[in-house]
């Protein structure tokens, strides 16, 4: 390594644009982020924000073309854009890992599990195809499989089994980087708990550093020590989880606050942000969320707000707040 | 898995029934009367009546019929009306000679279309795809009989490369005829090799197996290919049938002494128990290869293999 940082990860100022038949996405509009060694950071946003883009990004997996890569991330204090093909190979899957959304579609159907298991065991580590099975079999064991299972194929397990094994094929490197894009999502809630329960045992078991993508705040609140969240490719607010639950301060984290039922006042409406996630192509001039925003000055509508501190570690980007 | 063989092979006997007896009513409907061609212009009407009446061309055509699914039944395919062997000798003397040059077109066949479509696919939008594409697109749209031509004018009669006719038991006699008919079918594989391969290597699990450092080339070859090769093994079986029935086209162009050059003089002379014995041949050969496409099909995905029951 190239010097010794406290960061597991850094993310300096990433764009993240598509250029698709004369358009240009903006994919990603200057994320930073630091992760700091065995904590968790959740990312928040709907659908659209750039939270798998920005998980992609650091596995350098956005394919280009179309997608254009601009700023700095740091992985353990190496910056990857400068590392060769073949060594962002022995970081994916190794040093920092991804467990994908879908885990209906995220296993390859012609193999079997413990193949699959086995097969990033192998790309890594110097061991012989009969210990990489043996292993493969401890990691099913692992996630509570049997590992007798391991011999089927991914159409024979259900969704939350799949996820299973989607997770033990991410963390049987014990990589130091686990980003888990919206991990339960694709499952029924009974399972969604289950599922959060072991991530976090296997955090805590191998001191992973995590990027939780999310856009459940209950998963957050459950999870993550600090809480980035996300609009339009840009982090509007930033701050440990007493910050953004407690002290919450951007008027788009307030309105996704508003948009959860309140479970001590169930005849309470929920109160839905208005409008839609301005069009990626075509971001507005000023704060991205102005158009949507219940407060929006004419500052807001012209000047894109950097983000500024207010206390602590809690950083916001609104003009409504003042540095301090 | 023997017991979907077995049924499939029982569910060959009512398709080759039907073949034979659709064939023996087009050539009965068919203009022209055996006995004359076989006596010859000059036979008397009373001739020609005798053997009508000797080869029971005289009886219902659907009495005719029976006797020929009777006798096909003990193995007899009875004789060429024209050279008076059985057509069994007949066509199994010419039908190593099909299965060479059928085996040898699959194989440049699939030799070239599997690199060419996955090499397109991988290289999407560049001057190698493009090319690929345009070269499958001439093999597509360029009749067999055309190209065996221009085969031979070129490296036969003009650059003396190999002989202007096939000749059995030699390579060199066997390249012209065998990439005449490889030309087409591996046109239609490389366009299907290249659009599945296109489906797959967006899906989710090759950027699971990126993500995991798989090496690229790893990844297209052991997640990719194999996902990519249902629909494309599909093509390759039908064509492999196809190259068999293709080759009464290119036989006859390379004077290759194989059944479909057979099958095309006993159509021009009414020969229909050779006509006969030649469809039956092409329809189990082409049953036979559609069965060991789905066989292939278990070995490819497992999805399939769990309903092979």
């Amino acid at each position: 390594m190239s010097e010794q940082t406290n960061y597991a990860l850094e993310i300096e100022n990433l764009f993240v644009e598509y250029h698709v038949d004369k358009e240009v996405v903006h994919a990603l509009n200057g994320i930073s982020l630091k992760l700091k060694k065995g904590e968790t950071v959740g990312l928040v946003g709907e659908t659209g924000a750039g939270k798998t883009t920005t998980g992609l990004s650091i596995l350098r997996l956005i394919p280009s073309p179309p997608g254009v890569v601009r700023g700095k991330i740091l992985v353990k204090g190496e910056d990857i854009s400068t590392l060769s093909e073949k060594q962002m190979e022995t970081i994916r899957g190794n040093v920092v890992s991804m467990i994908f959304q879908d885990p209906m579609t995220s296993l390859n159907p012609t193999k079997t599990v413990n193949d699959q298991i086995a097969e990033v065991i192998r790309l890594h580590e110097k061991i012989g195809k009969k210990e990489a099975a043996v292993k493969a079999g401890d990691m099913l064991e692992m996630v509570g499989i049997p590992r007798d299972r391991g011999g089927e194929y991914p159409h024979q397990f259900s969704g939350g089994m799949k996820q299973r094994v989607v997770i033990a094929m991410a963390l049987a490197c014990s990589p130091e980087i686990l980003i888990a894009d919206e991990p339960t999502t694709a499952l029924d809630v009974t399972i969604q708990a289950q599922v959060l329960d072991m991530i976090r045992e296997l955090k805590k078991k191998y001191d992973m550093s995590m990027i939780m993508i999310t856009h459940d705040l209950g998963i957050v609140a459950e999870i993550c020590d600090t809480v980035a969240i996300v609009y339009a490719g840009s982090i509007v607010e930033y701050g440990t989880l007493e910050d953004i639950f407690n002290r919450t301060a951007h008027p788009y984290t307030v309105g996704l606050f508003g948009s959860l039922p309140n479970m001590d006042d169930r005849t309470q409406r929920l109160k839905p942000i208005q409008g839609l996630m301005p069009d990626p192509t075509n971001l507005p001039e000023g704060c991205p969320f102005s158009p949507r925003c219940p407060q929006a000055t004419e500052e807001c509508r012209t000047r894109k707000p950097a983000l500024r501190n207010i206390g602590g570690e809690h950083v916001v980007a609104c003009h409504l707040f003042k540095e301090g | 898995m023997l017991k979907y063989i077995a049924k499939r092979l029982l569910a060959m006997i009512p398709v080759i029934l039907g073949v034979t007896l659709i064939v023996y009513l087009i050539m009965s409907l068919a203009p022209g009367d055996p006995a004359r061609t076989i006596l010859g212009e000059l036979a008397t009407e009373e001739q020609v009546n005798e053997l009508r009446e000797e080869m029971g061309l005289n009886d219902p055509i659907i009495v005719q019929y029976f006797r020929y699914i009777w006798n096909l039944l003990h193995g007899d395919l009875g004789r060429s009306y024209q050279s008076r062997i059985d057509v069994s000798t007949e066509i199994f003397s010419r039908f190593p000679n099909t299965i060479k040059l059928a085996l040898a077109a699959s194989l440049f066949s699939v030799i070239l279309a599997l690199p060419l479509g996955i090499i397109a696919a991988v290289k999407q939008n560049t001057f190698f795809d493009s090319f690929s594409m345009f070269v499958a697109i001439i093999g597509i749209s360029c009749p067999t009989f055309w190209f065996g031509l221009i085969l031979i004018l070129v490296f036969a009669v003009n650059l003396k490369w190999f002989p202007v006719s096939g000749q059995v038991d030699n390579f060199r006699g066997m390249v012209l005829p065998a990439l005449t008919l490889a030309f087409n079918s591996m046109a239609a594989m490389a366009r299907v090799t290249r659009s599945s391969m296109l489906e797959v290597i967006r899906q989710d699990y090759i950027r699971t197996a990126r993500a995991k450092g798989v090496s690229q080339r790893n990844v297209i070859l052991q997640h990719a290919v194999p996902n990519a090769m249902i629909p494309t093994v599909t093509v390759i079986g039908l064509r492999i049938g196809g190259l068999l029935a293709g080759a009464v086209i290119c036989e006859t162009v390379f004077s290759w002494p194989g059944i479909g050059r057979l099958l095309v003089q006993s159509i021009q002379s009414r020969n229909t128990p050779v006509v006969l014995g030649c469809i039956i041949i092409f329809s189990i050969c082409f049953s036979l290869v559609n069965l060991i496409v789905d066989i292939l099909y278990a070995f490819i995905d497992p999805r399939i293999k769990s309903q092979y029951q």
